[in-house]
């Protein structure tokens, strides 16, 4: 009878025992870290990301004894370029998670929707007829971000509403189009203007300037914090429309912000830096593997997470090849492919 | 009267589907909104929640006209149980039912303890304990129906609209599911419209009930004035057995294949 007993308890704590594991697994499916340590984790990395890639280049700096050369390198050229990219980085990973969360996919992205064509577009015009102007790039690329955008969303709109799978087509559409309209004027430039153009459109971050830098940074933070104040609803879009609507989100509104938004830092960032790829797609879905799809969460830890990528990767183009350089474009997508690839099949 | 709906025509491209509408529904009273398919319940569930805009007439909730209230200040009052949620998103069954809490809370910021205590609440009435963590696309449809009951109830809304909330559920499920609206109703002065298909489940749980067929009222009335052999006749073109529930003494209806 006992022995009976023992047995039944026994039993109980194993079942008692596989329960808490499987619910430690599922804990464990949902999100790797918890949001504060993942954040220490990740600002810590980025700090170490941007000390690293300070002391390496296609120059290389005694730092115990600065020339003036080297000075000028270091302050005028190389931190400049580092804050660029950190900056273009969170711009493009903050517009990524917030279109994903927006139009319920994880694989959309700037590019998917034609976003960045129409910045690159806008910042073509602005090269070849303004060259010397230069305040007026990221102002043409905003114009051609939102351009595009808008006509996007005109076309996926229809009287029944607008499903994604239409908006997705209506970007790859726009995303030809403007494509096609920007090998046309590439015909036009000369041998010099499309070698850089070139190198640009894959994105590059050695042509930014300081003043571009400032814009860069500055519209990150603006954008930011306007795409953070509609986290929460973004949360409720994330779960489907009519729910957001059911629950109290102003849809349309949300979704012009974050429309608006998105096109001023892709537009702003492709400017001073050209289409860098895979940013806004990768960052924004490994951050949701590791602290869930929380967008008061996904959003600032996507912004330092995809300055941190950018970093990295630009400190790559710098040195894998010094003198010579690569683009920073080229790394991204070297790395980002495969991770994307790898992602896909595990999803 | 919690809900007044007077002579309301909505539909969509300019077409009428639910056409001169009126009722009212008191505090504490379950709704049934029986019908065909395609006989206009949706449509004017969708209307009394503001999705849709009315062609005609007006509806008012707690005194004040639906059309001049904000989202937000809609979503406070009238909570939504839809019939199919899918994320695409891993979601964890906690948070999705906080998102109920969005209409309450601030712009910024995060939940206050308030909020979390009313979301496990309402995971404890409707039998999800233990499943804060568990995700929301790994849950089974009637796992997931629970959820969305329980999103609804989290907002803590006077009006509860549910579009076949007894989809996916099992038997026992089932029951609870509208043992829980009743309940909400009597102890919260709440009341609820709910649409569904199970005539024996309307019969059992339903204060009233309105018969829809092509958009207007066949009629509405208590479950015995309105559930007659004449009018399921008419409204589903099936031949019905009314008898008693020997227990709980409500009508019973068994359908003649």
């Amino acid at each position: 009878m006992s022995d009976s007993k023992n047995e039944q308890q026994r039993l109980m704590g194993v079942f008692a025992l596989t329960q808490t594991k499987m619910l430690k697994a599922t804990e464990q499916q949902t999100r790797f870290f918890r949001p504060r340590r993942f954040l220490i984790l990740i600002v810590l990395l980025f700090f170490f990301c941007l000390t690293v890639s300070v002391f390496f280049g296609s120059e290389n700096l005694n730092f115990t004894d600065l020339t003036n050369l080297e000075k000028a390198i270091l302050f005028d050229v190389r931190l400049p370029r580092i804050f660029l990219g950190a900056s273009v980085g969170a711009s493009l990973a903050l517009a990524g998670a917030s279109l994903q969360s927006l139009l319920r996919n994880p694989l959309a992205d700037p590019y998917l929707l034609g976003v960045s064509s129409g910045a690159a577009l806008g910042t073509m015009l602005a090269f070849v007829f303004f060259t010397n102007l230069e305040f007026t790039h990221p102002i043409l690329a905003f114009i051609g971000a939102s351009t595009a955008t808008f006509t996007v969303y005109q076309m996926a709109k229809s009287k029944a509403g607008m499903n994604v799978e239409r908006l997705a087509l209506s970007g790859v559409i726009v995303t030809t189009l403007l494509s096609s309209i920007i090998v046309l004027f590439t015909s036009l430039l000369d041998a010099t203007k499309l070698r850089s153009f070139t190198f640009w459109l894959l994105g590059d971050l050695s042509q930014g300037t300081k003043n571009g830098f400032y814009i860069v940074l500055i519209s990150a933070i603006l954008g930011g914090a306007i795409l953070f104040s509609q986290a929460k609803a973004l949360n409720l879009m994330m779960i489907g429309e009519k729910d957001a609507f059911d629950f109290g989100v102003e849809v349309e509104k949300v979704r012009l912000i974050v429309f608006v938004t998105s096109a001023f830092l892709v537009g702003v960032s492709v400017s001073s830096s050209g289409s860098v790829g895979y940013v806004g797609l990768i960052i924004p879905h490994l951050i949701r593997l590791s602290v869930g799809s929380d967008n008061r969460f996904v959003l600032p830890f996507s912004a330092i997470a995809g300055a941190t990528f950018i970093v990295f990767a630009d400190m790559i183009a710098r040195t894998v090849i010094a003198p010579r350089e690569l683009p920073v474009g080229a790394i991204t997508a070297l790395i980002g492919a495969p991770m994307f690839i790898y992602l896909l099949k595990r999803s | 009267m919690l809900l007044e709906v007077e002579k309301i025509s909505v539909g969509y491209n300019g077409l009428p589907v639910v056409k001169d509408v009126s009722f009212s529904l008191e505090r504490g009273k379950i709704l049934a909104l029986l019908g065909a398919n395609g006989s206009g319940k949706s449509t004017l569930l969708k209307a009394l929640n503001s999705s849709l805009p009315l062609m005609k007439g007006k509806i008012s909730i707690e005194g004040r006209h639906l059309q001049s209230l904000t989202r937000r200040e809609i979503a406070k009052k009238i909570a939504v149980v839809a019939q199919e949620t899918e994320t695409k998103f891993p979601i964890t069954v906690l948070e999705f039912i906080l998102t109920g809490r969005f209409a309450h809370s601030s712009v910024f910021g995060w939940e206050t303890p308030k909020d979390l205590q009313i979301a496990h609440e309402c995971m404890k009435l409707c039998n999800l304990e233990g499943y804060e963590t568990r995700l929301m696309n790994r849950l089974s449809g009637g796992e997931r129906q629970r959820a969305v009951l329980a999103r609804a109830l989290a907002t803590q809304a006077q009006m509860l609209l549910l579009d076949e909330p007894t989809n996916n559920l099992d038997l026992s499920h089932q029951a609870l599911t509208f043992r829980l609206i009743k309940q909400r109703c009597q102890n919260c002065d709440s009341a609820a419209i709910v649409i569904t298909h199970d005539l024996n489940l309307a019969s059992e749980f339903a204060d009233e009930i309105i018969l829809l067929t092509n958009g207007t009222i066949l009629a509405k009335g208590t479950p015995r004035e309105v559930l007659t052999q004449e009018n399921l006749q008419k409204a589903f073109n099936v031949e019905v057995l009314l008898d008693q529930n020997p227990i709980s003494k409500n009508l019973r209806i068994t359908t003649i294949y």
